[in-house]
């Protein structure tokens, strides 16, 4: 057999060389290296689950825990709001960010309540978010309340170009905010302005924190990245209702599982007159407006 | 000699040749530094403050910096009109400036990775783009996409300048099998970074204003005026400061090939506008924020209209064979073609585009100092960039700086 020089004495260059570049590969995606949340595995979400934790517990000095519930099979989540019964009171709107951790200075707020003519219908260039009456409902006006519409056919999770936003299998649509570098070009692509950017340190006192988060969902984001509604992910995977549903006080808010024939969201499809905004756009929302009465 | 050798004579070569220099040199190097501390202070300040030191919000959360990347991309293209000509019809006079060009290219690309990069909300993650760390969303990201092309031609530049350069400082001719080749490439890849960063806007259908097909040809007719602009004012520096040779010639021509390009421009603006206005439908807001403003709203309309007259007017100086042959009016072309295209692309296709925003809201951007400085800062660097890699290669096309020629004879610019 003919040993090269290098070989001389066991392990060859070449096999010294493969293991350290090998080692440091583990290295890098194990410890420093990316943590993009997208379909990772499961023992793997765990321990950046747990770093995830003690970091809140340095940083905002919180015992955050940080959810990982799966979709479930079987599950398709939707939502359906009555335009006949919102009174514009925008409840919702306070109570998503309170469930939400959304950030309160400056304010961020996943809801906007529009407030549009009657005469007009829905009409957004004739629609205004910052409507300020003594009393609602205002007369000759109606409200329309958009957060994600969690699209079908999402041309935000499209345009992302760190694949860093995705639609999950139960289909809410997520962002991984670990992974989002904040081009915000998913912005430019929402139709709904369903997204929000984190312009600076989200302003969140301590004492005000949900503890009860997801990590795709609730949990205190970062400066400089994108985020949005997640169908309240921490609590809806876990068989309850999103905030905003049971905070409404006019009862105009519907949620549950499209893929369960008994369910009150197949009901409503299925009866009741329903629209979802800028259908021309082809987004197929699974966010529907209706007309109970 | 070996390479080790002849690369670190031509290192320090180019050291020498940039450190030399009279005092308008020198001023105008100090200016660009003193430009891009300037910015990086503000630059500073909006990393620790974060992006909300720009005037950008959720409404209008692409501006600017957006803006100034769109136009720069024009820019990057300017190289082509010259290497059309000079490679395809073997047109000399141009044939021989077409490395500046280049080396313009690979300027304004470096600008607009650095105004992407001060956009961005974690610069420090930028690296979560490239792969095998990263993940890029390629084909369905069209940013994905401008990543690769923008990178693509910077290289292809890239090389073929400094295996042009490098080949006559050692004094031997460059290699056509490789030059051709590439020179060529960077036609379609031209073209296709302006398409690529056209099709960025044009594909959402969230944005009316910018989801209409014209806007690829149009981005393609003003990058061929911005660009030219931008070389025709180097090459008369060129001619001044230095013994190049710069026929009126070639300058006449590429004035002439701008007037076409800003005719066409003025044609497909004047198509979008008459589809807007005359169809009417509720997508003619976005026009009509740019050109009328919305009731109060008119933060943007003497851009607009400054503008369309600016670029009338380049087109008219540069139709007319007198007023292009004149200085005068040829440089004054030259300003108001710069100045217009650099308008219509930084303020005037970002913003209306977002305004109103998707929910119907107007908010009225208008940038902060913050934003100028920055953009301030990257445009020096871009142009310090660019002034020291004539420095260097300008001695090298006249063979002043040769390897065999030691030591090496400075130009002296008087
Ligand atoms: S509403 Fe906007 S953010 Fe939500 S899924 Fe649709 S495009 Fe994406
Ligand atoms: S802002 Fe974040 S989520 Fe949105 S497109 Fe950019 S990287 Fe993706």
């Amino acid at each position: 057999m003919n040993q090269g020089p290098e070989q001389a004495d066991g392990l060859s260059r070449r096999q010294v060389m493969a293991g350290a570049a090998g080692a440091a590969a583990a290295m890098i995606l194990t410890s420093c290296g990316p943590k993009s949340l997208h379909e990772v595995p499961k023992d793997r979400l765990l321990s950046l689950v747990a770093e995830m934790e003690k970091t809140y517990k340095e940083k905002l000095g919180a015992d955050i825990k940080v959810g990982t519930e799966p979709a479930l099979p079987g599950v398709e989540f939707a939502y359906a709001l009555d335009i006949s019964r919102c009174v514009g009171c925008r409840r919702c709107v306070y109570a998503c960010v309170e469930e939400n951790n959304q950030s309160r200075d400056p304010q961020i707020h996943w809801i906007k309540v529009l407030s549009m003519e009657k005469e007009k219908g829905v009409d957004f260039a004739h629609a205004g978010a910052y409507y300020d009456p003594k009393e609602v409902p205002e007369d000759g006006h109606f409200y329309v309340p958009v957060a994600c519409q969690q699209c079908r056919n999402a041309p935000c999770t499209k345009v992302c170009p760190t694949g860093a936003t995705w639609t999950e299998r139960d289909g809410i649509v997520v962002i991984d905010y670990d992974w989002c570098i904040g081009c915000r070009y998913c912005m430019a692509a929402c139709p709904y302005g369903a997204r929000h950017f984190n312009w600076t340190t989200p302003g969140l006192p301590t004492a005000e924190i949900n503890k009860n988060t997801h990590y795709i969902g609730n949990r205190p984001r970062p400066s400089g990245v994108v985020e949005k509604c997640t169908f309240c992910i921490q609590r809806t995977r876990n068989g309850r209702y999103p905030a905003c549903v049971e905070v409404c006080p006019a009862g105009a808010r519907k949620f549950g599982n499209l893929l369960d024939p008994g369910s009150e969201i197949r009901y409503i499809i299925e009866h009741k007159r329903v629209l979802v905004l800028k259908e021309d756009l082809n987004t197929l929302p699974k966010f529907f407006y209706f007309y109970a009465t | 000699m070996s390479f080790i050798h002849l690369f670190s004579r031509f290192t320090w070569g180019s050291v020498r040749l940039v450190t030399r220099g009279n005092r308008l040199y020198w001023t105008w190097i100090v200016f660009l530094l003193a430009l891009i501390v300037w910015g990086l202070f503000a630059f500073a300040e909006q990393v620790r403050g974060g992006l909300v030191v720009t005037a950008m919000r959720d409404q209008v959360s692409w501006a600017f910096y957006i803006g100034n990347f769109t136009f720069l991309v024009g820019v990057a293209a300017a190289a082509v009109i010259l290497v059309i000509p000079a490679y395809v019809y073997d047109w000399k006079p141009i044939r021989h400036i077409v490395v500046y060009g280049e080396l313009l290219a690979v300027s304004a690309i470096v600008m607009c990775l650095l105004f992407v990069l001060v956009d961005i909300g974690r610069p420090d993650r930028f690296w979560h783009l490239l792969p095998p760390v990263g993940y890029l969303n390629f084909p369905d990201s069209i940013l994905a996409w401008d990543v690769l092309v923008l990178n693509i031609y910077f290289l292809v530049n890239f090389l073929v300048v400094t295996h042009i350069l490098y080949r006559a400082f050692t004094g031997r001719a460059y290699e056509k099998r490789l030059v051709i080749p590439l020179v060529l490439f960077s036609i379609p890849m031209a073209v296709g970074i302006h398409t690529v960063t056209a099709f960025l806007y044009n594909g959402l259908a969230a944005r009316p204003y910018w989801n209409a097909s014209i806007l690829a040809p149009q981005f393609l007719a003003s990058a061929f005026c911005s660009g030219p602009a931008i070389l025709l004012f180097l090459l008369q520096l060129l001619r001044h400061f230095t013994r190049f040779e710069i026929p009126d010639e070639a300058i006449w021509k590429i004035a002439e090939l701008m007037a076409y390009a800003m005719f066409l421009n003025l044609f497909l603006h004047g198509a979008e506008a008459f589809k807007e206005y005359y169809s009417g439908t509720e997508h003619l807001l976005y026009t009509r924020y740019w050109y009328q403003g919305l009731g109060e709203h008119r933060t943007l309309v003497p851009f607009a209209w400054t503008a369309v007259i600016l670029n009338l007017v380049s087109f008219a100086l540069f139709i007319v064979p007198a007023a292009r042959r004149n200085p005068v009016t040829l440089n004054l072309g030259c300003l108001a073609t710069y100045a217009g295209v650099y308008i219509e692309k930084g303020m005037g296709l970002i913003i209306p585009g977002l305004t109103p925003d998707s929910l119907g809201e107007i908010y009225q951007y208008y940038p902060t100092m913050i934003e100028l400085r920055v953009a301030a800062g990257i445009f020096a660097t871009g142009f310090l960039l660019f002034t020291l890699m004539l420095k260097v290669a300008v001695p090298i096309s006249l063979g002043e700086f040769r390897l065999n020629g030691a030591p090496v004879p400075l130009s002296d610019p008087h």
